[in-house]
């Protein structure tokens, strides 16, 4: 298992070089740079300051550089952002993302087992129906449609939450119900046709014949197995909750990570874009080594191979 | 069994609601700040620095405005320049020196005094070629400004500041410049305490770390308390301001949200005190059912597009000027923006320093059609496949769209409207990549000039290829001239020849939408939207 764990690690190591280099060479191919504006300055102020930040020399220097200051842990200030390092600004970013997404996910799960469960043990019936048709409402609608009408009906009509902000623990509702809804739709469906393919398995109606109650056949004998899609769907669906939501966080207007990932390629901001999509690439590794690691922990089938 | 199952299941999800909703604050914000003197307010983009000589945004000078003061500040009502940190000034008479006395009482948030000489200091480092400041270009009136920040200058002594006491500062120009007071008002001209920028960095380079909560030093109204990326920036009352007497806020809450939806729900749900724009199609249900809730103002800035003079057809100036006539201002003002914008039938927004030009477009369609058919395209025939260039934004587009329609009704030609990303469609502006393309321009100071010189030939913002020798010696002789009567005249001659070259097509000028409570007392509109935080409450 170490083993495993040890070279699943050393191969992350060029993968996140190839993904610097691709990032690196593409951004610096888009038109425009951190520093053209619709007001120009003069052309001696522009030449000062693309000086400031390196961006005067060749551009197979500008790349060198940049791995020099990654090797040693330095993402660089933020060209847009001028006071603030790209990592700071991550750093505090990603706490409010992390807590927003945890919470999303934790409805997802929540929500969707239960209503998956539920449907798949009444197949065909109305509490299959109802649940799915909110699933498949849940995977069409997008965040910019389920957020407004959320803090239509609960912050303004009621007046339970309010509209936007990230002060105080109410805050956190509204927006994790709104990143957590599609994802609870998805999970729904999946735990639905997980469960279904077990329940139809010969040792369940084995277990039924021997007077097993429908709490221990979903509990004991269905759901480990019934889960595996919904695990493997997870696993990535973490990275896409952590690191935040350009749309739900611009509703809410949440601190979080998401708006670093779109602005930073608008404004050409050149570390901040490097700095986000590498955050991005070792997140989305991690969790595909845990999901590995909790798939052959579920699947006694699967074995590792050496 | 099952059917207590869900019963269970509902039960917990009617409890997580009621518990969650109950965590949330009994009052209102914006109660809550009407009792303890708090304005909170929306604020457009997330400050890109808090560092008056490095930013270069509007969101950023609302709050520097509170955290910084210069030599002159302006009248909120009608902005003409009032004592700042200089409690007067003398200007000598030929225009070109001006001496500024700095009041005694002037003190920086740490307690230390404001001296002639921290201003020098200031304007050193905004002039350090090191630095790189975008807005260093507002300085180049002063006498070899433009040389020291060029590089060609390394002796700062030759720049024209002089300090020739502790509260007394002499400025020396390059030509007398009328408008040099109002300029004052710009961050650039703000001071910043140079010891603490040392302690926390390199005085000349960026990414120094002074500007964080705690490290602030500055001589405005407020002081920095919390600045969380994204999520707001806090300033209370500063005891040392020399004016703390009039300035009835204790704190002022600015909240960066760019989305205009999350901020007219926040107002709408009392978070804010006020806006920092309305969305324009909020703007009819406010005049419906609150008017008294929307503030609108004039605010400094022409919405026009830009005509690629050195690609036919529009190399001709026919076809130019058929294009201006052939559209309906008044319909998309009205039936479009909706924010009480003006209809511009000419480049400089009308009472700009008490300049409003003379010259005008007619809007005069059988001229536009004679003028069409005389650059040989009558009835549009012929007429060379045109692209209109917009960055992607709906309030472009349905512009665009509706003078797509009016130039085929009117004119019988077809535009076909590009979408660029906002730095793309940059870079095409200034490499003269497109046919006409949509532009905006708010001014840096008030005064023609800020919207005449941007025409001079080969000027970073003239982008049009546009370039006319008349044109150039009219603003030119501006620059230069003392008299102010002749000088504004000599803008009505260069605006004249502009409005008939017509590298521009003027479409409207600009409000300023937004939503405030009437609770805010002493908020005056600016034509800049400075948003002077002294005597707001």
């Amino acid at each position: 298992m170490l083993r495993f764990i040890a070279k699943r690690f050393i191969e992350t190591i060029p993968v996140l070089l190839i993904v610097a280099t691709m990032t690196f060479f593409m951004m610096k191919r888009a038109p425009g740079g951190p520093f053209d504006t619709e007001k120009q300055t003069t052309p001696e102020i522009k030449a000062q300051l693309e000086a400031q930040y390196g961006l005067n020399k060749p551009v197979g220097q500008q790349y060198l550089d940049y791995l020099g200051n990654l090797a040693r842990g330095d993402l660089g200030p933020s060209f847009k952002y001028a006071g603030w390092s790209v990592a700071e600004l991550l750093w505090a970013a990603f706490p409010v993302s992390l807590e927003l997404g945890c919470y999303a996910l934790a409805f997802a799960l929540a929500v969707g087992l239960i209503a998956g469960i539920i449907a798949s043990l009444r197949q065909n019936s109305a509490a299959d129906h109802i649940p799915m048709f909110f699933a498949t409402l849940g995977i069409c609608l997008p965040t910019f449609v389920t957020g407004p009408l959320l803090i239509l009906v609960f912050g303004i009509m009621l007046g339970w939450y309010n509209t936007s902000g990230w002060d105080f623990a109410s805050d956190r509702v509204l927006p994790a119900i709104t990143l957590g809804l599609y994802y609870t739709a998805y999970v729904a469906r999946l735990t639905r046709v997980g469960m279904l393919d077990i329940l139809s398995q010969d040792f369940i109606r084995t277990a039924r014949a021997k007077g097993a109650t429908e709490w221990r056949i979903v509990w004991r004998h269905s759901l480990r197995g019934g889960l595996l899609s919904v695990v493997s769907f997870i696993g990535p669906a973490i990275s896409g909750l952590v690191t935040g939501s350009l749309v739900v966080e611009s509703i809410f207007q949440i601190p979080g990570l998401g708006r670093f990932f779109v602005m930073a390629g608008f404004n050409r901001d050149y570390t901040m874009v490097m700095g986000t999509v590498l955050f991005y690439a070792v997140l989305i590794i991690v969790m595909n080594l845990l999901v590995d690691i909790v798939q052959v922990w579920m699947n006694p089938k699967l074995r590792f191979e050496e | 069994m099952n059917r207590r199952f869900q019963i269970s299941v509902w039960f917990a999800v009617v409890c997580a609601v009621v518990a969650t909703a109950g965590c949330g604050p009994r009052e209102t914000r914006v109660a809550l700040g009407n009792r303890a003197q708090i304005l909170h307010k929306g604020n457009g983009a997330e400050p890109q620095d808090l560092d008056p000589q490095i930013v270069t945004g509007v969101s950023e000078h609302h709050i520097i405005m509170a955290l910084l003061e210069g030599l002159v500040t302006e009248d909120p009502v009608d902005l003409h320049p009032i004592p700042g940190v200089a409690e007067r000034w003398d200007i000598s008479p030929d225009g070109k020196v001006y001496t500024f006395h700095l009041r005694a009482d002037a003190k920086w948030s740490n307690g230390d005094p404001v001296t002639a000489n921290d201003f020098l200091e200031s304007f050193k480092r905004m002039l350090m070629p090191s630095l790189a400041t975008e807005y260093a270009y507002m300085h180049y009136v002063v006498k070899n400004a433009e040389a020291f920040n060029t590089g060609k200058l390394t002796d700062f002594e030759q720049v024209g500041y002089k300090v020739i006491d502790d509260r007394t500062l002499q400025i020396t120009l390059e030509n007398p410049t009328v408008y040099f007071l109002s300029l004052l008002n710009h961050d650039s001209w703000f001071p910043v305490h140079l010891p603490t920028i040392r302690k926390y960095g390199q005085p000349y380079e960026r990414n120094n770390k002074w500007t964080r909560p705690g490290h602030y030093v500055g001589n405005g109204p407020f002081v920095l308390e919390r600045w969380r990326v994204n999520d707001v920036i806090v300033v209370r009352k500063n005891p040392n301001y020399w004016d703390k007497d009039r300035v009835r806020l204790s704190k002022i809450y600015f909240y960066p949200i760019e989305a205009g939806d999350t901020e007219e729900r926040a107002f709408r749900s009392g978070q804010l005190h006020a806006t920092d724009t309305m969305i324009s199609g909020k703007i009819p249900v406010y005049q419906k059912n609150h008017p008294e809730l929307l503030v609108n103002d004039a605010y400094l800035g022409t919405y026009f597009y830009r005509f690629n003079v050195t690609k036919p057809p529009f190399t001709d100036k026919r076809v130019r000027q058929a294009l201006t006539m052939a559209i309906d201002r008044e319909a998309i003002v009205e039936k479009i923006a909706r924010g009480g914008q003006l209809p511009a039938y000419n480049f400089t927004p009308p009472a700009t320093a008490g300049y409003t030009a003379r010259a005008k477009i007619t809007p005069d369609l059988a001229l536009a059609k004679k003028l069409l058919a005389e650059a040989g395209y009558p009835d549009g025939k012929n007429f060379p496949k045109t692209e209109l260039l917009l960055n992607t934004a709906e309030s472009h587009k349905a512009i665009a769209e509706a003078i797509q329609q009016m130039w085929k009704k009117n004119l019988g030609i077809e535009v076909e409207l590009a979408n660029q990303e906002w730095k793309v469609y940059i870079d095409s502006q200034r490499t003269l990549d497109y046919q006409v393309c949509r532009a905006s321009w708010i001014a840096d100071y008030v005064d023609p000039n800020s919207f005449l010189d941007m025409w001079l030939t080969g000027g970073g913002n003239n982008e049009t290829g546009w370039s006319n020798k008349e044109y150039d010696q009219l603003i030119g002789d501006a620059g230069r001239e003392t008299d102010a009567a002749k000088r504004l005249e000599l803008f009505q001659k260069a605006e004249a020849l502009l409005l008939d070259e017509l590298p521009v097509l003027p479409i409207y000028f600009y409000t300023h939408v937004a939503a405030r409570r009437p609770e805010v007392k002493g908020w005056y509109p600016t034509i800049l939207d400075n948003q002077p935080t002294q005597r707001r409450r």
